[in-house]
């Protein structure tokens, strides 16, 4: 048994069971889980490959190619075969661009969903009974002075780029930011053979005391001893720098060298490529867009659908697995996919094995373990999330800077969606994406309130551009043409 | 400072209180403060439904007021108006909102809607004595020659010289930095949701208190609906949802403007228009979308590969005629409404022209055709 | 910019700015153009400021090409195939001129 991998918009269904959005490790399991209880899935993802982006390309890579990746990215494989072989349509390089929920009283058909796909250049609105958002996570912005010059990625981007390509950064790298992530990847980049000139740590060191309430559950748990011994690998062979409390990236056309302090002490480095991290937090704008209920989680310093036990959104029928909902990492999100999927099969009437349900709901709970640490110790300094110097790039597509922003929350707008529309930040074609959470801390810290006080964009379809060509081509419906035209087609023109 | 040290040292008794931060109220309020008053503007929350941030951002006058004259007239003046209302907006802030008045098409896909188009131009102007806009019916051919790169669809368009279009965006930004130039006291989420008349003024109470104002002007938009009848007003309101789609930027492309599509000054170009008459959900509805995508490349074939990075949609506020209600409450006196879903066309209007009459105490006579007497709707005592 | 850690098993060919590059098949163009030493894509929109990948997965839309005739392709997510035509951007695109489609 295969999936059916289709390619083009036409042969997608008009109607199925469950859609699972995201091929990461929560959208396999949930996409696997749900055919081998019988539902009728239909599995849609941007990449060419399953994976999402922690096991990027692991259908096309093997050991023997990139022995610099550990054991945790192989494990991928297995999953990813589990769902290549099960009986399920996969659209790998369709855009999700609109999810609306099902208005009041439709046909009885179970329908909670509309999904709008695009595929190899074409639109289509197909139905779902169910629908698992399962569109994972991306990195924390981290706006420091010099962030949009060439050369400036995300640790994120360089293992994408490892794993997808096995390319790695020329020249002299420099590391900056806090969390696990960032010594991962210096340990990856070390084995092959990348020179990286220094790891500037921006760990706030005041958070110690409170990560410290944390720390007998992380030393039982996995992350701690995986964490550790990567911790003196990278110190051992790279110059790190702790407890930075700035940085800037300086350089004529493309990044040249990073400044940083350390307190009152100014150093410079020359680098080629600058890689910034500081953690990863939920990506929310299919959610947001669908409008699911969103709310602020303090301990992980981002945003979130709000969930309950199982997934379930606040719209019935539309569920969100993984990182998306909160970040847990790759096996607390396959878990989430099983989860969500057994739910899911429940709300559209198919049986679903409530023992096993509860032995997930367990696992998941030992794969949680550890995380309260995290969080609280690598929560970034608030200069790192809302950045000092009004000169820095908030919004990135727009070009709007933290001191504009500033001068607006002085006019006393009422919330970040007021602030969008009076100087475009967030209406660029990310979307927010890069800006939402920065503006909404700079918002809070001049208010002295929490980002849950002040809130954060309200997004709409479409999630992801798409041609107006595209657009246009859709079956047009009678009321929207009346809605458009004031006549109903039959009328004629 | 904190939020709660904030509200203690502001004063809880208004001389004048605006009730909507949006277009209406901003510009209302500015006008207050030009002719001397210090207004209290009281807006709601960051996700209230907002017009002022939905809106396409025409200065319109083609086409409206078939069967008010009035109203026609009323939107001509206040395009009149517009360019002293920019510059004037423009000293206080220095920021500038784009105003383009350089005419505008409909463009009409069929004779038929070429034909209801033109007949409607003529009972306007049959209605108003001439003293309509100026317009001009053009064919296919003579469309497509002002307009490189029309679609073979166009039968023709309406183009009228008087009409133009904004940076509604920055319009709401000017108005706010205009009022705090002013030293006006703007308190957001700050939503009034009861109006207590008294002997000498009126008490507005919301979740976050309340306070006395001697006088109010209602300017919530939607919200004028149920506030209206606390002070003997009248706010009949038909439900009317529309939507917009924006592409992501180009080189310019149309140096005019029209209803249905149009080019930001940032280059982005907006497509409309829609109404839904039975919804009351803020979602986007996708084949509205496909339709008004459709339209608009049918217009310019071009826009074809465009992509669309945005679409919202907005709630209009639009009478039981559709036409503005301007009035004191005769029950309250002091108790002021300006509701209107051309709240960018008519800013101009009420900065310079209702906002100094409501200063001065009363509404002019030639306000009264938008008295909401003319709905029969009885006045609350 | 990027190096390989091995050589491409099977290459394909493609163009950027009129210049012949060497990819293997199946990458993203994202990443081909990094490991040709191409780390600036296009202008910013605002300032004309230079800009290149940043997240490499389809969040931050900086690596914005045009490809094969159509603009804001994000190249992260563009796989490379032969004979690929693609232009770095510089300002607001020109709508295309004239004629009706």
């Amino acid at each position: 048994m295969t999936a059916r991998i289709l390619s083009d918009a036409g042969s997608i269904a008009a109607t199925y069971d469950l859609a699972v959005i995201g091929a990461g490790p929560a959208g396999l399991a949930a996409a696997a889980e749900a055919s081998r209880l019988g539902a009728r899935v239909l599995a849609i993802d941007e990449n060419a490959a399953p994976g999402g982006q922690i096991y990027r390309s692991v259908t096309r890579n093997s050991p023997r190619d990139l022995p610099v990746l550990g054991q945790d990215y192989w494990n991928g494989q297995a999953l990813a075969d589990s769902f290549l072989t099960s009986d399920l349509d996969y659209a790998p390089g369709g855009t999700v661009w609109s999810l609306e929920p099902a208005t009041a009283g439709d046909d009885g058909r179970g329908i909670r969903a509309r999904i709008g796909i695009s595929l190899n250049g074409a639109a289509c609105l197909i139905d779902a009974k169910a629908v698992i958002i399962a569109t994972g996570a991306m990195e924390r912005p981290m706006p420091v002075p010099g962030w949009t010059l060439p050369g400036v990625m995300t640790a994120g981007a360089a293992q994408i780029a490892l794993k997808s390509a096995a390319i790695v950064p020329a020249g002299r790298v420099v590391l900056a930011g806090c969390g696990p992530l960032i010594y991962l990847l210096a340990a990856q980049l070390l084995d092959a053979g990348a020179e990286i000139a220094a790891l500037l740590d921006t760990t706030d060191r005041r958070r110690y005391p409170a990560a410290v309430r944390h720390l007998p559950d992380f030393l039982r748990s996995p992350y701690f001893r995986k964490g550790l011994s990567l911790l003196l690998k990278v110190r051992r062979s790279v110059p790190v720098v702790s407890g930075i409390t700035a940085l800037r990236i300086l350089g004529d056309r493309k990044a040249e060298t990073i400044e940083f302090h350390t307190g009152h002490r100014k150093r410079t480095v020359a680098a080629d490529c600058v890689l910034l991290h500081q953690g990863i937090v939920p990506n929310i704008n299919l959610a947001s867009a669908a409008g699911c209920a969103i709310e602020w989680n303090e301990r992980q310093r981002a945003f979130q659908p709000a969930t309950d036990t199982e997934g379930g959104s606040s719209l019935p029928g539309i569920f969100v697995a993984g990182d998306g909902g909160g970040i847990g990492g790759a096996q607390h999100a396959e878990v989430c996919g099983r989860i969500a999927a057994f739910a899911a099969l429940r709300t559209i009437g198919l049986a679903v094995p409530e023992t096993a349900l509860a032995a997930l709901r367990e696992e998941r709970r030992r794969f949680a373990k550890g995380r309260a640490f995290l969080d609280t110790l690598y929560r970034p300094a608030e200069a790192f999330r809302a950045p000092p110097d009004p000169d820095t790039i908030v919004c990135r597509c727009e070009e709007v800077r933290a001191g504009t922003l500033r001068g607006i929350v002085a006019l006393g707008v009422p919330g970040p969606n007021q602030l969008k529309t009076f100087v475009r930040c967030g209406m660029g074609p990310c979307q927010g994406r890069m800006c939402a959470l920065t503006v909404s801390e700079i918002m809070a810290a001049e208010r002295g309130t929490s980002p849950a006080e002040i809130g954060t964009y309200r997004l709409r379809a479409p999630v992801k551009p798409l041609r107006l060509s595209e657009m246009a081509a859709m079956p047009p419906s009678p009321s929207a043409v009346l809605a458009v035209t004031g006549r109903s087609p039959d009328e004629g023109p | 400072m904190g939020m709660t040290e904030r509200f203690m040292t502001k004063t809880n008794i208004s001389e004048i209180a605006v009730i909507g931060g949006g277009l209406v109220g901003a510009s209302i309020a500015w006008g207050l403060a030009r002719s001397g008053l210090n207004p209290l503007v009281l807006d709601g929350e960051d996700l209230d439904p907002r017009a002022s941030r939905a809106n396409f951002a025409l200065v319109w006058v083609q086409g409206k007021g078939m069967g008010a004259p009035h109203y026609a007239l009323w939107s001509k003046a206040s395009a009149e108006r517009w360019p002293d209302f920019a510059a004037a907006l423009h000293a206080d802030t220095g920021i500038d909102v784009s105003l383009r008045q350089r005419g505008a098409f409909s463009f009409a896909l069929s004779q038929g809607e070429l034909d209801t188009l033109h007949a409607e131009m003529k009972v306007i102007d049959r209605e108003t004595d001439g003293k309509a806009v100026p317009y001009e019916v053009l064919g296919p051919g003579e469309t497509r020659d002002r307009l490189p790169g029309l679609g073979p669809d166009v039968a023709g368009s309406i183009y009228s010289p008087a009409d133009g279009d904004v940076n509604a965006l920055r319009l709401l930004r000017a108005l706010h930095a205009a009022l705090k130039s002013k030293g006006v006291d703007y308190r957001a989420r700050h939503a009034v949701e009861r109006i207590e008349p008294l002997a000498d003024g009126f008490r507005l109470c919301g979740r976050w208190g309340d306070l006395f104002a001697r006088r109010i002007v209602l300017a919530a938009g939607l919200g004028n609906a149920h506030l209206a009848p606390m002070v003997g007003l009248a706010a009949p309101l038909k439900r009317s949802k529309g939507q917009v789609l924006v592409t992501e930027r180009c080189a310019p492309f149309f140096p005019y403007t029209s209803a249905t599509i149009r080019q930001t000054d940032e280059g982005g170009v907006m497509i409309g228009d829609s109404e839904e008459t039975n919804t009351s959900s803020t979602a986007t509805n996708q084949e509205i979308s496909a339709v008004l995508a459709g339209r608009a490349i049918r217009v310019f074939p071009a826009l074809a590969d465009l992509n669309i990075v945005r679409s919202w949609t907005g709630f209009r506020v639009k009478s039981a005629d559709g036409l503005p209600i301007y009035e004191q409450s005769a029950a309250h006196p002091g108790a002021f409404i300006a509701l209107c879903h051309s709240g960018v066309t008519l800013a101009a209007n009420h900065a310079l022209v209702v906002a100094p009459q409501i200063a001065a105490g009363a509404l002019s006579p030639d306000l009264a055709p938008f008295h909401s007497r003319r709905f029969h709707v009885p006045q609350a005592a | 910019m990027f190096r390989r850690l091995r050589e491409p098993a099977d290459p394909v060919t493609f163009s950027f700015d009129d210049q012949p590059l060497r990819a293997a098949r199946g990458q993203s163009l994202a990443s081909a153009l990094l490991a040709a030493g191409v780390d600036t894509f296009r202008s910013s929109i605002v300032a004309g400021e230079p800009r290149g990948p940043y997240c490499m997965m389809g969040v931050c839309f900086e690596c914005l090409l045009t490809v094969d005739g159509v603009r804001n392709r994000q190249g992260c997510l563009v796989e490379v195939r032969d004979g690929m035509v693609v232009t770095s951007q510089h300002g607001a695109c020109a709508l295309p001129a004239g004629d009706a489609r």
